[in-house]
């Protein structure tokens, strides 16, 4: 670890709650230890060989205490799904003023995480367990830096008629702010729920970084959709870590759109721990600027009889940077795997960039496992076909970057999810088209 | 091919004896003391009575290779190799290097004729008529005993001989481009081997020479506890070709040896190199002891423009396979294949695979990967293409396809892609199955045994990288693939 | 002694019991007709005497010259001279068709204590076959089914039982997706191959076949058993009256 690392990381302690007592203080030391052993992830990790996390250096990060006001219409406006529960997060603390859970039905519970820790044995069990901090340098950070954060637990069988919308505001007030927002969520056996995440940034100017953790546990039969969608300014950082564990029978689709402009990293673990667990692992990106998106993943067959897919498109503009790692290992006894995975990259830019790192570790023979990269320019014979039709160059590109996105996009199994995050992109393609045209931002 | 189908009927006629190379030559050796250091350096330079130049950058070499560390990111895992406790120089000790092959030692030509290496060229002549001449530099343990075919490859301005001697007769060649491909610096097998290598072959073609022959260096390591360091350097100079072979077997031993090599291939504007290998160092026994730890680095420069080097490989032996052979695409319009079929066994592990930097305009570059694992083996791909800011137009295509015979092995395939230009094309595909059970029974149903099944149908599985061996070598190569999966089914 | 004798004849696979007990004797030189409405366990009977993995036995025996067929492994039943030609002839890229040929003719010649071919005493055989059935050898120089029409798989199933010479050649569907010239130029194969010493069993859903192979016996399957026996105008009968009014009458 170099001096500069040495001191962000003191730095980002400082900005935190410090050891201190109460139901989340064990995870927090647990959390300092595994950091004093491993520091953050340096040149040296092979899985942060792409993204480096120098933009945190030499800032003096604070903590979520300074925040700008945040009235409702604003978060409305940016996140749209007004028929959800929505949950409000704001620089990683629960803010029940602005989260909306009147009607919550029994079945499913909300709570922030050290009032649910503190009363609940399970809660208090399971956090920790999935994301572990001694395996990943920056689920340490968010256990050394966690005071609140929230869990949500879905009964057994029940079926929720609309979805749970996390929204994770980083607010930068003056002053740069570290965020390290936390969710534990529990979908009971054969209960079926969709949970949806924002993260959206609120400031002018300041730095901001949020280092999500997320662990989730699907239930035996259970079906969970779980759909992200990022967005942020050049001077944001965001990494999200997101274990999952899905059980026999049960399903799990998944889909991160990311199309903000700074530092994006989404390492995704999801572990297939029981027979005929199936899961759906998809996303795109579009990448403009200087931004920088990763997306790392690892599905484990750990369980005979179990299907995995995944795939992710991603468009890179200007000087924008793209990163795929997918990870599929199939465990000795893991027989009868489907694991099938596919990364496509465009690159629009002279000085864009894409690295993609699939890869296959497999010790179970009767399996039919697959992956698949491409990475290239947009298609030309494509382009001339419609330019042949009277479309002129701009829209022609448009288009087809546009349908290049949405064909990740529409397999999301959820419709109303599909259509809106078809919209955001959309919607964030046509502000862009001009610069896309040409590969680069004037 | 019909010529290419002898799998089985080689397979039976082997029978027990499962590795057939496992003899060793009881022959009086000239060796250094155990272990290395700068003495052990100095020594082996002064015994090839090398020039000032040479013994510096060895001793540089070897001063960097003491501050390296081992790399560590393959999936091998094998005990610390205690590097003192090796030898570093045997040769077969016949004073002087032998004039002609009257004056090699009876043994050391037995030896080569029981491995099915030619090394008189009138029993090459006197072969089968229309055979093809493939001209062999053959080396043993530390040092090159033979080169045939010298006179006739003189005709064509080809020099071919062993490095030692090139060191000797064609210094300004060596010192140009000895480390230009793989500077002692890359990795610490690479570093140890510019420290201590002993020798290996030596290959230029001029300027618009059409090679008329095969070259082929056949590696023999027989003495115990023995290192064996080869250097091979191939100058392919404008308007050339080149087809050459390398071979390698090791006697049958309980300790593991290790084996460091460096291959340097350098191809000027047009030139074509075709490097092919079929390496078959004994790979340990079934219960995992003993075998040849294979660390090579393989690395060519296409830097003339519309050069081309095709790395073709049928990796059987050893234990241990830590094997990268790479193109560096840096002149226009080059392209750089590799083939690859590796068949891992019992316990054997490799961890290989290529690199493709594509640096010019135009640069192409194919990865074809076929990866068998039986048994308890574990075998990786590992493969990077990177296309760099200025590979304007550059394409590659890679296929990587595993196979598994057996629920105890493992097969693992871990590309790296990198594209830092938007005019390049690059596509990547990788499967892994096991064999189908439906084609099993459909050749169980016409009568074959299932491990007669299972060759047919890895042969089949592997033809694409098959096909791109020369003949007499495609044989040899169909033979061991059989032989390597024996005891894998049933 | 009848070459193939199938007495009371159970199979069960993955636990659901599909023969139910099949009792058929064919004699040497004859050809016998197995017909039935899809399900009815015309395949399953073909894979179980080919000896496939997970075809199960349960009960009954099958006596192959007097022998118990059920022991041999499938290589040992194809080196006895029994021969599937299979519905769904499989791909396995890579192996030319001579090469998987000379793999099995040699298996066979060993089998029996003769010489082995060479490659070229063997192109020379295979084209004489071929030459014989009139059959074209070229599919032989492509890789084993991989890319070929229903119909070039089909021939080369039957160019494949010449170069066999198998005594007892169980043909499954081998008419299916086949149109009428190729349905012609297969059975002419057949008909070639057929000898005294030689048996067949042609299982067919349809009677089309049987215009050109012409049977000397002619069995109904229905749900795992034999419903009824006749010569080849039963076939005839059911191609006319269709398998519901047959199956109606023996329920």
């Amino acid at each position: 670890m170099s001096a500069a690392t040495t001191d962000t990381l003191q730095i980002l302690l400082a900005a935190g709650p410090g050891p201190g007592v109460g139901p989340l203080h064990d995870l927090r030391d647990a959390g300092r230890a595994a950091l004093a052993k491993t520091g953050l992830p340096g040149r040296k990790t092979e899985i942060w060989k792409y993204t480096r996390l120098k933009a945190l250096d030499g800032v003096a990060w604070t903590g979520p205490d300074a925040r700008p006001e945040i009235d409702g219409d604003w978060i409305d406006a940016q996140a749209g799904f007004r028929d959800a529960w929505r949950i409000v997060l704001v620089n990683g603390r629960f803010d029940a003023g602005l989260s909306r859970l009147t009607d919550l039905p029994s079945a499913a519970r909300i709570a922030p995480l050290p009032e649910a820790a503190g009363a609940h044995g399970a809660v208090a069990a399971a956090l920790g367990q999935l994301a572990n901090a001694e395996r990943f340098p920056m689920v340490a950070l968010n256990a050394a830096c966690l005071e609140d954060g929230v869990a949500i637990g879905v009964e057994e069988r029940a079926l929720l008629e609309k979805p749970i919308h996390v929204v994770s505001i980083t607010a930068p007030g003056a002053q740069p702010v570290a965020a390290h927002p936390r969710l534990l969520i529990r979908i009971g056996a054969g209960a079926q729920a969709t949970l949806l995440e924002s993260h959206l940034h609120l400031g002018d100017g300041a730095p901001a970084f949020t280092n999500a953790v997320l662990e989730i546990i699907v239930g035996e039969g259970a079906r969970l959709g779980h759909y992200r969608i990022h967005d942020g300014p050049e001077n944001a950082l965001f990494v999200a870590t997101t274990a999952v564990s899905v059980a026999g029978g049960a399903q799990y689709d998944a889909f991160a759109l990311n199309i903000g402009a700074g530092l994006a990293r989404n390492e995704s673990m999801y572990k297939l721990d029981g027979e005929r667990a199936e899961i759906a692992v998809n996303g795109a990106y579009l990448g403009v600027g200087g931004a920088h998106i990763d997306n790392t993943t690892f599905i484990d067959h750990a369980r005979p009889n179990c299907q995995s897919q995944e795939t992710f498109n991603g468009v890179l503009s200007d000087h924008a940077r793209g990163v795929f790692q997918g990870k599929i290992l199939v465990r000795p006894d893991a027989q009868n795997t489907d694991g099938h995975q596919m990364h496509k990259a465009l690159l629009l830019s002279g000085k864009a960039e894409v690295d993609a790192k699939p890869e296959l570790e497999i010790y179970a023979d009767d399996v039919r496992c697959g992956h698949g990269a491409t990475i290239g320019a947009l298609d030309a014979d494509q382009l001339f076909y419609l330019r042949a039709r009277g479309v002129d160059e701009q829209a022609a590109r448009a288009l087809l970057i546009e349908a290049f996105l949405l064909d990740t996009v529409e397999r999301i199994q959820d419709l109303a999810v599909r259509e809106a995050f078809a919209e955001a992109l959309t919607g964030r393609l046509r502000a862009l088209q001009s610069s896309l045209a040409h590969g680069e931002a004037a | 091919m019909v010529a290419s189908t002898e799998t089985v009927k080689q397979v039976q006629e082997l029978g027990a004896d499962r590795y057939k190379y496992g003899f060793s030559t009881d022959i009086e050796m000239d060796m250094a003391p155990k272990g290395v250091n700068e003495d052990i350096v100095r020594m082996i330079s002064a015994k090839k009575e090398e020039p000032e130049w040479l013994l510096d950058w060895r001793l540089k070499a070897f001063r960097a290779w003491q501050e390296m560390a081992e790399p560590e990111w393959a999936k091998v895992a094998f005990p610390e190799i205690d590097y003192q406790d090796a030898y570093y120089y045997a040769a077969p000790k016949s004073g002087d290097k032998p004039k002609s092959l009257d004056e090699v030692d009876p043994k050391l030509l037995e030896t080569y004729e029981k491995l099915g290496i030619p090394l008189r060229e009138q029993e090459v002549l006197a072969g089968v008529e229309g055979a093809p001449k493939i001209a062999v530099d053959a080396v043993f343990d530390s040092v090159s005993v033979a080169t045939t075919f010298k006179r006739e490859l003189e005709k064509h301005g080809v020099i071919f001989c062993s490095i030692s001697e090139a060191v000797k007769t064609h210094p300004e060649l060596v010192r140009k481009y000895l480390g230009s491909v793989v500077p002692f610096t890359d990795n610490k097998h690479a570093c140890l081997n510019s420290a201590v290598f002993t020798d290996g072959s030596f290959v230029y073609i001029p300027k618009g020479v059409r090679c008329p022959m095969e070259l082929s260096t056949y590696f023999r390591i027989n003495a115990e506890n023995t290192g064996q360091f080869e250097r091979t350097l191939i100058i392919a100079d404008d308007d050339s070709y080149v087809s050459y072979l390398e071979g390698c077997t090791a006697p049958q031993r309980d300790e593991n040896q290790l084996h460091a090599a460096v291959v340097e291939l350098i191809a000027l504007d047009n030139a074509e190199i075709k490097y092919s290998t079929v390496q078959n160092w004994f790979p340990g026994d079934e219960n995992g002891k003993g075998g040849i730890y294979n660390f090579v680095t393989k690395r060519g420069a296409c830097r003339g423009v519309k050069s081309k080097i095709a790395w073709t490989q049928v990796e059987t032996g050893s234990a241990v396979t830590w094997k990268y052979p790479s193109c560096i695409l840096q002149g226009d319009g080059s392209v750089g294949e590799f083939y690859s079929v590796a068949i891992t066994n019992n316990f054997q592990q490799a961890d290989t695979g290529t690199k493709m930097i594509h640096l010019g305009k135009n640069t192409t570059s194919k990865i074809i990967s076929k990866g068998i694992s039986a048994g308890r083996a574990d075998q990786t791909y590992r493969g990077l293409v990177r296309i760099g800011p200025k590979a304007d137009g550059a394409r590659n295509f890679t296929q990587c396809d595993s196979l598994l015979i057996g629920d105890k092995c493992g097969a693992h395939t871990v590309p790296y892609i990198e594209s830092r230009n938007p005019s390049a094309t690059l596509e990547h595909e990788a499967t892994t199955s096991k064999i189908s059970e439906d084609q099993l029974f459909y050749c169980l149903s016409r009568g074959m045994s299932a491990e007669d099944a299972v060759g047919l149908i890895v042969n089949g599985f592997c033809k694409e990288v098959m096909q791109t061996l020369p003949m007499e070598f495609a044989v040899e190569a169909q033979k061991l693939i059989g032989i390597s999966l024996e005891g894998s089914v049933g | 002694m009848a070459l193939l004798e199938i007495r009371d004849l159970q199979a069960e696979v993955d636990g659901k019991e599909i023969l139910k007990g099949i009792n058929l004797t064919v004699e040497a030189g004859e050809v016998h007709a197995v017909m039935g409405p899809n399900g009815s366990g015309k395949s399953t009977l073909s894979y179980v005497l080919a000896g496939r993995e997970g075809y199960e036995v349960t009960g009954g025996e099958v006596l192959y010259d007097g022998e118990n067929l059920l022991d041999l492994e499938p290589e040992e039943r194809a080196c006895e001279g029994l021969f599937l030609a299979f519905q769904y002839p499989v791909e396995i890229p890579g192996v030319a068709g001579t090469t998987f040929l000379r793999h099995a003719l040699n298996a066979k010649r060993k089998y029996h204590g003769e010489d082995e071919y060479d490659a070229m005493e063997f192109v020379k055989f295979v084209r004489a076959k071929a030459k014989s059935l009139n059959l074209s050898d070229d599919m032989l120089k492509r890789p084993v089914n991989v890319g070929f029409s229903g119909g070039e798989k089909k021939r080369n199933e039957t160019l494949q039982m010449a170069v066999l010479e198998p005594r007892l050649a169980v043909l499954d569907e081998t008419d299916s997706g086949l149109d009428i010239d190729a349905l012609k130029v297969v059975a002419d194969g057949v008909n070639a191959l057929r000898a005294p010493d030689r048996a067949m069993v042609v299982i067919t859903h349809y009677q089309r076949l049987l215009d050109y192979v012409v049977p000397d016996k002619v069995h109904v399957m229905a749900n795992g058993r034999i419903v009824k026996s006749g010569d080849k105008s039963l076939a005839l009968e059911l191609e006319e009256r269709g398998y519901a009014h047959l199956l109606d009458a023996a329920a």
